[in-house]
């Protein structure tokens, strides 16, 4: 890219205002831009210009801190894009390390090989680091180095190939979408049409015994049958044309190219017999096979459209706009902003109904929100003042007001849509594989379709064109290219739904080779809080009436432990009053006109007179409650098991996976969780360094590992384990290292996932295998001469249906177990 | 069997014809909302003031 001409602020009147280059001698092109005259070098220039002024964004020319490129050597991109290169939208697209990275829809794709067209075409521009793109949502992320690439020329090297990309903007996106099924309708319409018509013409050709069609009418039935397959051919054929032509260009083979080829010879086959008056015709085929193969692309738009379902929700989740109170607390009247312009510490309102437009804290009311679209979670969770709202909920009870702790673009919804489409994006390696093979196929299957009408040319002339044809057609790479994508996005997608969040592709992939599942114990297996797991009773105490005693002790205080004695108590019927709070030691009260102390042993014994104390189990924390007449209670409290952990750690274990449990904690604790949930191997007392260590070692050993952590404390050993799952979103969510996120922080979304893997996988390799056996049957049978063209378009547009539908079952993940 | 010449070509005219009114009535938009149409006619928006 050359080095642009620097910006002087000092008017040259003998530059090109728009490019900055000499003006030409006699050059008399003008445009007004702020109410002067500048003169432009070329009526390329001048064009950009002149729209850039009618679109009203003439700020481009005071922003800028460069010339444009020329006009001239990319006339073939419309001027507003050109506007994508400017500085502002050049700070929208920055990304951590200097580079841009941007996410663009593009029109036009026709198959997973086109994919592969424009990522290989990308790659070759200098500059460009990363180029992805994800065939079920038809966007493309692109990573480009700003000093040596700009975005226009990304854009101009798609429009190519034959590729209309545009930043991303989910309106132009949705009418993008709108429009390709209209237009495919109508190819659909105008196919089957022509097919049917045809198909009339041809009958009499079939039935008649011979010679009794007369020569003349004969003729007149094919002359009919190739003004009908004129419009087929001309208009509903049209993406296999332009796919095959955009591919060569390339020097790149895709399955439009066998299949143009295909449609091509066997159309001028049959209008060389038509015009000479001898030879066969196949103007059924030909329509047939058109229309056939539009069913199927109409099948696989449907399934890309639903296979990003989930993601679409989540990106409607998040409302433009919010009601924001200025003048709060003075007064309470609500103008209506963008959610874009929310800053942190506003002040909003949320009524029924409305989605929280960004993170943010109950400031006033109570309510109930549903979390469905943020975890998956169906059921409406309380919230009171000063609790912490995640934007993207659902405010499902009462008009409430919250304060901003995030702006819109760093909330919790956003941040998951970001991840959830970057995830996307990248490819696993199985779909890598899948379209290099694609493309092998499609160059194998040309020579064979050569070879083999040579071989019948010389063997039986008149066949040669038919067979020629009928292999050319009748191969399906499909499962190869279609299938493998399509089946990982819709179990991705099912999986969203389920409240998993997969972040890295290979996620389903390896976690269904996973030989060994390493969990974290705290806040993985365990709830990371205590909870009451025993009550010791002395002095003919009563367990009920000790609990409350406790509770109304403890009321306000906001010590995990004494939320665990608040949570077993339930509704509170007694009250203390004349409350002390002595630090380390416990709290003191009176209730109906006893003294009560509520603390450690020692603190208790100062009342109630000394006591034997029995030793305390590892792990679990004692607290003693003591009146005036002596001890009374002992509440053991310990680190809660997940209800789920039992059954999470026996499945996995019954798909014959080693379940291990790596712990901070004394090897004590982690012997008793690991008893109690039934897991063989648990490791206590080990630091980072160690678990980093023994995941490596057993990897060393061949074991494929996946890891199961909080996603923070853990960074290290997730990012080493093969696959790994960090508990819990909320503010977390961006900074946590894991592969993949449980969103609902409910351990057995994990059985889920494992078993959405395993659903993946086997339909993945279900349309491998029929994709190898009938492709092994049916180019044989067609190069012998057994099949005729018809018979393969039936035989090879079927075959595509049915390996799309078979991925699409795997939408049903989200209904099953 | 004569009039076959005559009628064939007359289909081959008819289904071009067809496809014309068809781009028509895609152009102006009839096909993109298949259902509301039918929910449309039930109601009696054109007897207000009973």
């Amino acid at each position: 890219m050359n080095a642009l001409p620097k910006l002087d602020a000092g008017a040259q009147q003998e530059d090109c205002f728009h490019c900055g280059l000499p003006l030409p001698a006699n050059s008399d092109w003008q445009v007004e831009i702020d109410g002067m005259d500048r003169p432009m070098c070329c009526p390329g220039c001048a064009a950009v210009a002149q729209a850039i002024v009618e679109h009203g964004i003439t700020d481009y020319y005071r922003n800028r801190s460069g010339y444009a490129v020329t006009a001239g050597d990319g006339a073939l991109l419309p001027p507003q894009l050109r506007l994508y290169d400017s500085e502002e939208s050049a700070r929208k697209y920055r990304a951590a390390d200097g580079m841009l990275e941007a996410t663009l829809s593009v029109d036009g794709l026709r198959c997973a090989a086109c994919v592969w067209l424009i990522e290989r075409r990308l790659r070759q521009l200098a500059g460009l680091i990363a180029a992805d793109m994800n065939i079920a949502t038809g966007r493309l992320l692109v990573r480009w180095d700003p000093a040596q690439c700009r975005l226009s020329a990304i854009l101009g090297a798609m429009r190519e190939i034959g590729y209309a990309g545009y930043p991303f903007d989910p309106a132009r996106h949705e009418a993008q979408l709108r429009r390709a099924g209209k237009i495919l309708g109508r190819q659909l319409f105008i196919a089957g049409l022509s097919m049917m018509q045809v198909m009339m013409y041809a009958v009499p050709a079939y039935l008649a015994a011979d010679g009794t069609l007369e020569t003349d009418m004969a003729a007149l039935m094919q002359w009919a049958s190739l003004v009908l397959t004129l419009p087929a051919v001309c208009y509903s054929a049209q993406p296999f044309f332009r796919g095959a032509w955009a591919a060569l260009r390339q020097r790149a083979l895709t399955m439009d190219v066998p299949v143009a080829l295909g449609i091509g010879a066997a159309f001028a086959a049959s209008v060389t017999a038509t015009v000479r008056g001898s030879g066969e015709v196949y103007f059924d085929s030909v329509t047939m096979f058109i229309f056939l193969l539009l069913c199927s692309r109409v099948l696989e738009l449907a399934a890309r459209r639903r296979a990003a379902g989930a993601l679409e929700r989540l990106q409607h989740g998040l409302p433009d706009a919010a009601q924001r109170l200025d003048a709060y607390p003075a007064s309470r009247s609500a103008t209506t902003v963008a959610a874009a312009d929310l800053m942190p510490g506003d002040v909003i309102l949320a009524r029924p109904g409305d989605a929280i437009a960004a993170d943010a804290v109950l400031l006033e009311g109570e309510t109930s929100l549903d979390l469905s679209l943020l975890t998956g979670e169906t059921a409406p969770q309380q919230r009171v003042a000063g609790d912490d709202v995640p934007g993207g909920a659902v405010n499902a009870g009462q008009p409430v007001l919250l304060r901003v702790v995030r702006n819109a673009a760093g909330s919790t919804l956003a941040t998951l849509v970001r991840m959830a489409e970057s995830a996307g994006l990248g490819k696993p390696a199985l779909a890598q594989w899948a379209d290099r093979v694609a493309a092998w196929f499609v160059a194998g299957l040309l020579l064979l379709a050569g070879a083999v009408f040579l071989f019948w040319q010389w063997h039986d002339a008149a066949r040669a064109w038919p067979i020629a044809i009928a292999v050319l057609v009748v191969s399906c790479p499909c499962a190869l290219s279609l299938a493998t994508p399509s089946a990982l996005a819709a179990a991705t997608d099912a999986l969203l739904r389920r409240g998993v969040l997969i972040v890295r592709p290979h996620v389903l992939e390896t976690l269904h080779r996973a030989t060994h599942v390493v969990f974290d114990k705290t806040g993985t297996l365990t709830m990371g809080r205590p909870v009451l797991r025993d009550v010791g009773l002395y002095n003919g105490a009563e367990r009920e009436r000790c609990l409350q005693l406790a509770a109304a002790l403890e009321t306000g205080s906001a010590h995990p432990l004494a939320q665990a004695l608040l949570a077993a108590a339930g509704p509170r019927s007694v009250n203390a009053d004349d409350l002390r709070h002595v630090a380390g030691e416990g709290i003191e009260g009176m209730v109906d006109g006893v003294r009560y102390r509520l603390g450690n042993a020692g603190f208790v014994a100062g009342i109630g007179g000394r006591f034997l104390q029995p030793a305390v189990a590892s792990g679990q924390s004692a607290v003693w409650l003591g009146g005036e007449n002596g001890v009374l209670a002992r509440f053991d409290l310990a680190d809660g098991i997940r209800d789920d952990a039992a059954r999470v750690v026996a499945r996995f274990t019954a798909a014959g996976k080693q379940v291990v449990l790596l712990s901070g904690d004394q090897q004590a604790v982690a012997d008793d969780v690991a008893r109690t949930l039934g897991i063989a191997v648990a490791l206590g007392g080990q630091l980072p360094d160690q678990k980093l260590a023994y995941v490596q070692s057993l990897q060393r050993d061949g074991a494929v590992v996946a890891m199961v952590g909080d996603g923070i404390n853990d960074a290290a050993v997730l990012r080493a384990a093969d696959v790994s799952f960090a508990m819990g979103g909320g503010a977390a969510l961006a900074q946590s290292s894991a592969d993949a996120v449980l969103l609902a922080g409910r351990l057995s979304a994990l059985a889920d996932a494992a078993e959405g893997a395993g659903a993946a996988m086997a339909v993945v390799r279900q349309n491998l295998a029929w994709a190898m056996v009938y492709n092994a049957v049916a180019i044989p049978a067609a190069a012998m001469g057994w099949l005729n063209p018809w018979m393969s378009g039936v035989g090879m547009s079927l075959s595509s249906m049915l390996v799309v539908a078979n991925a699409l079952r795997l939408r049903r993940i989200a209904k099953g177990s | 069997m004569d009039a076959l010449y005559l009628l064939v070509p007359v289909s081959v005219a008819l289904v071009f014809a067809a496809i014309w009114v068809f781009f028509k009535m895609s152009d102006s938009g009839q096909f993109d909302d298949m259902e509301g149409p039918a929910l449309r006619v039930l109601q009696d928006d054109d007897t207000e003031g009973k």
